[in-house]
Formats: C-alpha cells, sequence, structure tokens
C-alpha cells in the first residue's frame, strides 16, 4: 500500500529517535562495561589519561562478596516486596470501592490520585518531618493521644517507613490502572451471577479477580522497574543508613561516596542485567498486545 | 424497598470511600495548611487545624532568603525543555511507525522501550564523565537532553497509541485526491493528532518536573530544579516546619493542577497502551 518513496521518508523520519536512543544506551552502558573490568579510584590517583589497571571479575567478585551486599539484597527485597503488597492489595479494594455509585465520586477520585503528582523529594521529606518525627509529627500526636509512646519511626523502624512513603506514592497508580481495568468488566455477567444468588465474595473471587489478572500483572512489572531504582527518597531520609541501603543505592555510594569507580560499575552491570529480566517479562505482555 | 437498600448501601459507600480519600489526601493537605501558619504555632501540641493566626509571611521568607524562583525556572525550562525537544523528535517517529509500518516496527518499539528501564544509577558514572567532559554539569541545556532522553520512549509510545486510532482510510482518501506527504501531514494528521499531542505532552511535563535522580546527580547551585531545591530541606536547622511546608506547596501546586486534568492519560502512557 505504502510506496516505496514515503517508506524511505518513514525510515528518515524515525531516524532521529533511533539513533538518539542507541547513543543514550550504548554509550553509558559500553562505559560501564569497561570501567568494571577496571581498577579505577580516582582519589588514589587513578586517571583515564594515564590508562587503567585491568583486573579481570575481580570487582564482581568483590562487589558480592562485601559484607554491605547482602543486607541491601535484602533491603531491595523488603521494600519492593512490601510496597508491591500493600499498593496491589490495597489498590484493588480501592478500585473496587471507587468503582461503586456514591456521592463525590469525582472528588474522592482526585483525592486518592494526589500522591503520585507529588515529587519524591517533598513527600518524603513531608512524610519524614510532618508524620513520622518523633516529637511534633502527626504520628506521635495520635500516639500519644491513645496513650502510647511515640516511635522514633527513621531509625527504629526505617525500612517500614520508606515502604510506607513509596506504598503512598504509588498506591495511586496501581488503583488507576485496576480501576480503568474494572470499569471494562462486562456488567452484564456481574448482574447475572449476582440474581443467580452468588454470594460477593465468590463474585470477586471467580469473575473479578481473574478479569483483573493481566491488569495486575502488568501493574507488577511496571512498579518493580520504578521500585528497584527508587532513590530520592531514600536520599532525603535515612542516607541509606538503619538498613534502608537498597541496591541502588549501595551502587551510588560505591561511585560517588568512596569513588569507586570500578566497583560501582560492576555493581551497575549486577542492576542492569536484573532490571532485564524483570524488563523481558513486561516486553513480552506489551507485545503481545501490540499485534491486537 | 429494593430502592431503600441500595440508598443505604450508597450513604456507607459514600461515608467510607470520602473516609479513605480524605485519609489517602491528608499529607497533602496538612502541608498546605502548615504553610499558613507560624513557626511556632507549625509544631503545637496538640496540632492545629483551625484558630490559627493565618499568614503568607514563609512564603515570602522562602524567597528571600533562597531564592525560589530561580529554581521555578529552572524546573519549567526543563520540563518544558525537554519535552518540546521529545515531542519534535518523537513526532515523525510515531508517525512513521503508525502509518507506515513495517516487519521490524514492533521490535523497534519494544527495543525503544527497553532503554526506558535501563536503571539510572548503572550508568552514573559514565554520564558524569561525559557532563564533564563537554562542560554540561550543572547547565539547564544538560538536564534538559538527559530527560528528554529518558522520557522519549514514553513520549513515542503514547504519540504511537493515539496515531494508531486514527482512521487509515482518511489518509488513503487525502493520497486518492493528491495530497503529498508534506500537504498529508500538514492538513489532515495533524489535526486530528492535537488531542494526543497534547495529552502527552501534559504527562511528559509531570514526569519531567517529578524526576528525582538526574536533578539531584547533575546539579549544584546554577540550573538545579526544585526537586534538588526540596531536597537541601533534609538537613534543617531549627524551626523549619512551616517553610519546608510552603517550599513544598509551591513546588507540588502546578502539577497536583496539571495532574489532575490527565487522570486518563496517566493509565495509557505509564503502561505503554498495554491499559486503556
Amino acid at each position: 500500500m505504502a510506496t516505496r518513496h514515503s517508506r524511505s521518508a518513514a525510515r528518515l523520519m524515525m531516524a532521529p529517535a533511533v539513533i538518539l536512543l542507541l547513543g543514550w544506551m550504548l554509550v553509558p552502558l559500553t562505559m560501564t562495561v569497561y570501567f568494571s573490568f577496571k581498577r579505577y579510584l580516582p582519589m588514589r590517583g587513578d586517571s583515564l589519561e594515564r590508562g587503567l589497571d585491568w583486573v579481570g571479575f575481580e570487582n564482581y567478585v568483590r562487589f558480592i562478596s562485601s559484607s554491605s551486599f547482602w543486607p541491601s539484597v535484602q533491603a531491595t527485597l523488603l521494600i519492593v516486596g512490601g510496597v508491591l503488597v500493600i499498593t496491589v492489595i490495597l489498590g484493588i479494594l480501592l478500585a473496587i470501592l471507587l468503582d461503586q455509585p456514591f456521592w463525590g465520586q469525582g472528588v474522592v477520585r482526585i483525592l486518592v490520585i494526589a500522591p503520585f503528582f507529588v515529587m519524591p523529594t517533598v513527600s518524603a521529606l513531608v512524610w519524614k518531618n510532618m508524620m513520622m518525627d518523633p516529637v511534633n509529627g502527626m504520628f506521635a500526636h495520635l500516639w500519644r493521644f491513645f496513650g502510647a509512646e511515640p516511635v522514633s519511626w527513621m531509625s527504629d523502624a526505617s525500612v517500614q517507613s520508606i515502604i510506607l512513603i513509596v506504598s503512598w506514592q504509588w498506591l495511586p497508580f496501581a488503583t488507576l490502572i485496576l480501576l480503568t481495568a474494572i470499569q471494562s468488566l462486562d456488567s452484564e455477567q456481574l448482574e447475572a451471577s449476582e440474581m443467580d444468588g452468588a454470594p460477593v465474595l465468590a463474585r470477586f473471587w471467580f469473575i473479578v479477580l481473574p478479569h483483573l489478572g493481566r491488569a495486575i500483572t502488568i501493574v507488577i512489572l511496571i512498579q518493580t522497574i520504578f521500585l528497584l531504582s527508587i532513590f530520592a527518597e531514600i536520599f532525603v531520609t535515612t542516607g541509606g543508613s538503619f538498613g534502608t541501603r537498597t541496591l541502588t543505592y549501595l551502587i551510588f555510594q560505591r561511585v560517588v561516596d568512596s569513588q569507586n569507580i570500578g566497583l560501582g560499575s560492576a555493581g551497575g552491570v549486577y542492576a542492569i542485567i536484573l532490571a532485564n529480566i524483570i524488563a523481558l517479562f513486561l516486553m513480552r505482555i506489551v507485545g503481545k498486545n501490540l499485534d491486537r | 424497598m429494593a430502592r431503600a437498600v441500595s440508598t443505604r448501601r450508597k450513604i456507607i459507600t459514600t461515608a467510607v470511600a470520602w473516609a479513605i480519600g480524605l485519609t489517602i489526601f491528608f499529607p497533602i493537605f496538612w502541608t498546605i495548611l502548615t504553610s499558613f501558619k507560624t513557626e511556632a504555632q507549625a509544631i503545637n501540641n496538640p496540632p492545629l487545624f483551625w484558630g490559627f493566626d493565618f499568614t503568607l509571611e514563609n512564603y515570602a521568607v522562602v524567597q528571600e532568603r533562597s531564592d525560589y524562583m530561580r529554581f521555578l525556572w529552572n524546573s519549567v525550562i526543563i520540563a518544558g525543555g525537554s519535552t518540546f525537544l521529545g515531542i519534535l523528535v518523537a513526532v515523525p517517529a510515531a508517525w512513521s511507525m503508525a502509518f507506515v509500518p513495517s516487519r521490524r516496527t514492533k521490535d523497534i518499539l519494544l527495543w525503544m522501550l527497553s532503554t526506558k528501564m535501563l536503571p539510572a544509577v548503572g550508568v552514573l558514572y559514565p554520564i558524569s564523565l561525559i557532563f564533564v567532559q563537554f562542560n554540561l554539569l550543572d547547565t539547564r541545556i544538560g538536564l534538559t537532553l538527559v530527560l528528554m532522553l529518558i522520557n522519549l520512549p514514553i513520549i513515542v509510545w503514547m504519540l504511537y497509541t493515539y496515531f494508531r486510532e486514527i482512521p487509515i482510510d482518511i489518509l488513503e482518501a487525502a493520497r486518492m485526491d493528491g495530497a503529498g506527504l508534506r500537504q498529508e501531514i500538514l492538513y489532515v494528521l495533524t489535526p486530528m493528532a492535537i488531542p494526543g499531542i497534547a495529552s502527552t505532552v501534559l504527562l511528559n511535563i509531570i514526569l519531567a518536573w517529578n524526576e528525582a535522580f538526574w536533578t539531584l546527580n547533575l546539579t549544584a547551585a546554577s540550573a538545579a530544579p526544585l526537586t534538588a531545591f526540596i531536597a537541601s530541606y533534609s538537613s534543617p536547622e531549627g524551626l523549619f516546619y512551616a517553610k519546608l511546608s510552603a517550599a513544598s506547596t509551591m513546588a507540588i501546586a502546578p502539577i497536583l493542577i496539571l495532574g489532575w486534568f490527565s487522570q486518563k492519560q496517566l493509565v495509557r502512557g505509564l503502561t505503554f497502551g498495554a491499559v486503556k
């Protein structure tokens, strides 16, 4: 249908985007892989001009065998897993609730979605100071009101605090996507089952949940990719202390704080591989959608 | 009788939904409220919901002490500039993929998506090295370029899903009438594509405005946008709740308003068209 002329024109129109992204991907990636095989400590006099020593897989081995590696994997899994569980479960419940008829639906929807638009540094600092501060925070006031001792959230329950903050940011995303999916559910099917006398739970379990399956998978995959690289929320609250040093934050510290570029780059390669494994699953779903 | 039951149910649903909605919104509400208090009242025990002396002083102090407008201007330039450049590059690409698809179109789209998933921290050092080399560190143009590149896949994808909904028959009719490629784009496609482009612009401004890895790591004093400005409150001195609140309110207000307009596009854009 398309002429040869328009085909070559189309290729030309695609070129800038493809070339830019290709450069954006390949150049830094090649450099990271290159550095990961080198001894590169700028503070100790290593420099690109004088050439770097080849150290083989030493950085890769050292990154994994360092005493902070496994705790960081644990922190990452706890935070990503915790946020996923909370946002998906609450997201489903909220989506079902918002789908019911009630007064002020539009306004409540706006209230629920709002946290997603708050920049990460603001939400982290507002939660840390205004909500979780052990003296002046809202939680401290609440705890005292009920006669309990206020909690020092950021030091005594640091991982839980980060999970709470990040869940608050991502709950709107999960809710919005699941709500969109619920609204596409065939209401006749639901009404039929309701007339047949199927109890609420059965209706939820056998009709709503299977229908949401694809949307839930998409929420989980997209959130995982973003959650693996959360940075600002930790940067402005605990700075990676009290067990909140995730893999991303550990790599950041290796590169920026201890200026061990080789080691940090090896960590970076691990992170890239990990993200790609998850991305592969997401691409398969999105790709299938393209064929329709 | 059935109607009475449903009214009762509606009342209960309304109460529950509003309670949950207000709880989720509370931190934002509390921040906005605190921004109008004096520092002493901001940490009053019990917390003050009403009866405090309404003041705009915090807003003046934040502007005076840290030149808030400069950070705001940086955010506007960086978010707006990266969006504009991204659209410029993405429109032709998405257009050709939607209307002149080839066997490889799907692979190219998926590959673009995969670049979005590279963890930023993995390429932090190379990018800063390149920035130093080209004198881009702490410049608005450098950050604009990076944000354009990280959001380009989302822009292309969103435009692609919108463009694909434009009926191809209209194009064919235009071609039959002898419209050339240029006329086709200018007079037929552009008017139909405007709504899709507008929503893409909206979502991308929000994403760029809130980006908080590169903005924190590639800027210092002169090009820092609001994300970095707020981060400077993480090591506060003395009483600062009301000022933090005022600064936060100003940083999120424009995007909250834009965001509420773009709820629907948000789903489409962030799921790469997989959920509509």
